[in-house]
């Protein structure tokens, strides 16, 4: 018998978490000597007050869904990818030689051809951990950490020295050509008589990643493929004697993680920036735990917490441009739900099991 | 390349080795007792930013060093309430104080200070000094050991000679005490131990503890003695790098002392040549930054020997009933 009720397992115990993390936050806000309920209302009004806000935080959502479902599908196979980072990096790379150096006309034909480019790229940056973990058992979580660094160490090399064009200080690319711009909310919007701001820069890719968060589910629970890295997660050894190989269910789990994340890159480097800029990712990568933590590694669970993080992002800077609390407040956030919602599950749970038990044996 | 260049770059090589090394003891405690952390470099981080904020209104160095094991062991009880009193997962656990560092200490250094998330610079007894050790002044005429005995070996801040220090104690207390191989032991076997009437639990946040207090001492000695206050994000990477030479140290003191003093070189000769010239062919400085990662990636792969990390590492202790 469980120990308590579905809906408590999938809503009371994040949802206490939750509040546990912003009660916290809340507390850190009074303690830097501001407002918490006026901060509040300002990032609510900020990110969800106007087509402008919403703009952006559906833009941040959408890097948050490509990240946070690159940790899901891993976690299913009990893999713990911290790489994302990484990944989006090398994603990004991907999305810029697409849209540089081949010739694509129009966004319908550059988009798919910048998403697999983004997907193979960010997918080949997890085949190196992916296999040393299947097959010498080296742990993936500190080689994907390694390999975030060796990929900003990579990136950082390539536009500084290759592909910076000749005669500009900045370290970026060119622009990409005008035919691979992508369509934003505004362009999509318009047509059908929606009024959207022109200035927010979520684009086409917000309809990818939900898209994504379907076929994610229907990988996970509809496939074979599926069955088997879930299986695989459960028990390794209970996989083995069922027949399933469990190099290829690793290296497998870990490439299909790769690539979402790479992915990730369409919104960010083709959508916003237009070229490929140092530090692309700004952390997405590792909010991409946090959202999966919290959205229990389903895809519709990642979709509302990526939504969270995306208005806490946009409502974050906002209050970092009208009052004198700093963006970081938003790391400070991401950190509570991940210890919340993560390592101190426990904390939370154990007294609702109690609780729970003793309400059944009263009735 | 001479001499006098060579000195130099060693000078910095134990420089920077140092916090390095001191993290590196940290993280080689908690996980030989079967505490992962990769939250070395968040404590790094609040220590420093905590050493040199209250170095900097104190006037004192050693009540910022206080401040920073302060900090420092604050974020270790948090890891071990989370990953063995609740028996949390411990990497979850380790990414939540990193991003919990990082963000706090922008957030509280801006309220305090309003200087954009830094601290003021730390002048005179606010920082650690350099102690000329004996006969230093008087060798200096002496050719080839002067200069190593002078501006080598002496020279640097009191927090450095404790850090290489720490190698052979830490050798000591691990391989020559009692409570050194309960310690080894509860990483490899907990429930032998807790047979055995020692308690596990009590161990493990022994070895978090530990971790914390030599957490704080490297990231005080980022803010106040090998720089002269907090900037944001100061750790750098620092933390990961001292989580790499554990494993290649393969989780022992004295090979410890050698993977920081490499990787030490590393950044020593990367902050010294942008590009290096090595007869025609030019290293980039990314190379001599990502090195480290890349030679632990090489490592892991038991290419060349083989890393086994504390077979208890990782996981929690459930108490059979």
């Amino acid at each position: 018998m469980d120990k308590m009720p579905r809906w408590a397992e999938v809503f009371l115990v994040p949802l206490i978490s939750l509040l546990l993390a912003a009660v916290l936050s809340a507390l850190v806000i009074l303690a830097i000597g501001e407002n918490p309920w006026a901060a509040v209302k300002m990032m609510v009004s900020g990110a969800l007050g106007s087509t402008y806000g919403w703009g952006y935080t559906l833009y941040y959502t959408t890097n948050f869904i490509f990240t946070g479902l690159a940790v899901a599908v891993a976690y299913h196979a009990r893999l713990f990818n911290i790489g994302g980072e990484g990944q989006a990096m090398l994603g990004g790379l991907g999305v810029a030689l697409a849209c540089l150096y081949l010739p694509l006309p129009h966004w319908l034909i550059a988009l798919p051809i910048a998403a697999v480019g983004a997907a193979l790229f960010g997918a080949a940056w997890a085949l190196i951990p992916a296999y040393l973990q299947a097959k010498r058992g080296s742990h993936i979580v500190i080689t994907t950490i390694m390999f975030n660094f060796i990929a900003a160490g990579l990136l950082n090399y390539l536009l500084v020295n290759l592909m910076r064009p000749v005669g500009s200080m900045d370290p970026a690319t060119d622009k990409f050509p005008e035919g691979t711009h992508l369509p934003t909310l505004h362009d999509l919007l318009a047509p059908i008589g929606i009024e959207f701001s022109k200035a927010a820069p979520a684009n086409v890719t917000f309809v990818v990643g939900l898209l994504a968060c379907l076929v994610v589910w229907l990988l996970l629970w509809r496939t074979r493929l599926g069955y088997e890295i879930r299986a695989f997660g459960h028990s390794e050894p209970a996989a083995v004697y069922a027949g399933i190989n469990p190099v290829k269910i690793t290296m497998i789990a870990m490439l299909i993680s790769g690539g979402l994340a790479g992915m990730m890159a369409v919104n960010n480097v083709m959508g916003e920036a237009e070229r490929l800029v140092m530090n692309a990712v700004e952390g997405a990568g590792f909010i991409g735990i946090a959202v999966a933590l919290m959205g229990r590694n389903h895809p519709f669970g990642v979709l509302i917490a990526a939504l969270l993080f995306g208005f806490l992002y946009q409502g974050g800077a906002e209050l970092a441009l009208w009052t004198s609390i700093p963006r970081e407040l938003i790391v400070v956030i991401q950190a509570l739900v991940i210890l919340f919602t993560g390592a101190l599950d426990h904390m939370v749970r154990m007294p609702l099991e109690r609780l729970f038990l003793a309400f059944r044996k009263g009735a | 390349m001479d001499f006098l260049t060579i000195i130099q770059i060693l000078d910095s090589t134990i420089r920077l080795a140092t916090p390095l090394l001191l993290a590196c003891l940290a993280g080689l405690y908690s996980e030989r007792a079967g505490v992962f952390d990769i939250g070395l470099e968040g404590k790094m981080l609040a220590a420093a930013f905590l050493s040199a904020a209250v170095a900097y209104v104190s006037g004192s160095v050693w009540l910022g060093l206080l401040a920073g094991i302060g900090a420092s062991v604050l974020l270790a009880m948090v890891h071990g309430l989370a990953s063995i009193t609740f028996r949390g997962n411990q990497l979850i656990s380790g990414v939540a104080i990193n991003f919990l560092a990082a963000g706090l200490t922008v957030l509280v250094a801006q309220s305090w200070f309003q200087q954009g998330g830094r601290t003021p610079s730390l002048m005179g007894g606010a920082r650690f000094e350099p102690i000329t050790l004996p006969f230093a002044d008087a060798l200096s005429g002496v050719p080839f050991l002067g200069p190593i005995y002078g501006d080598l070996i002496s020279g640097h801040s009191v927090l450095v000679y404790m850090a290489f220090a720490m190698v052979p104690i830490t050798w000591w207390v691990l391989f020559r005490t009692r409570f050194g191989l309960r310690l080894r032991a509860v990483g490899e076997n907990p429930a032998a131990v807790d047979t055995a009437g020692v308690s596990v639990t009590r161990l493990r946040y022994a070895a978090v503890l530990i971790c914390g207090v030599l957490c704080g001492v490297a990231g005080a000695y980022l803010a106040t003695g090998l720089q002269a206050g907090f900037v944001k994000d100061m750790t750098a990477g620092r933390g990961f790098i001292a989580l790499a030479a554990l494993i290649f140290a393969k989780w022992r003191p004295w090979n410890a002392l050698w993977a920081c003093l490499l990787f030490g070189l590393l950044q020593a000769i990367a902050l010294r040549y942008q590009n290096l010239d090595l007869g025609g062919i030019v290293i980039p400085v990314q190379v001599m930054d990502v090195l480290p990662y890349i030679l632990t990636v090489i490592f892991l792969a038991g290419f060349v020997g083989k890393a086994i990390p504390p077979r208890a590492g990782g996981e929690p202790y459930v108490k059979e009933r």
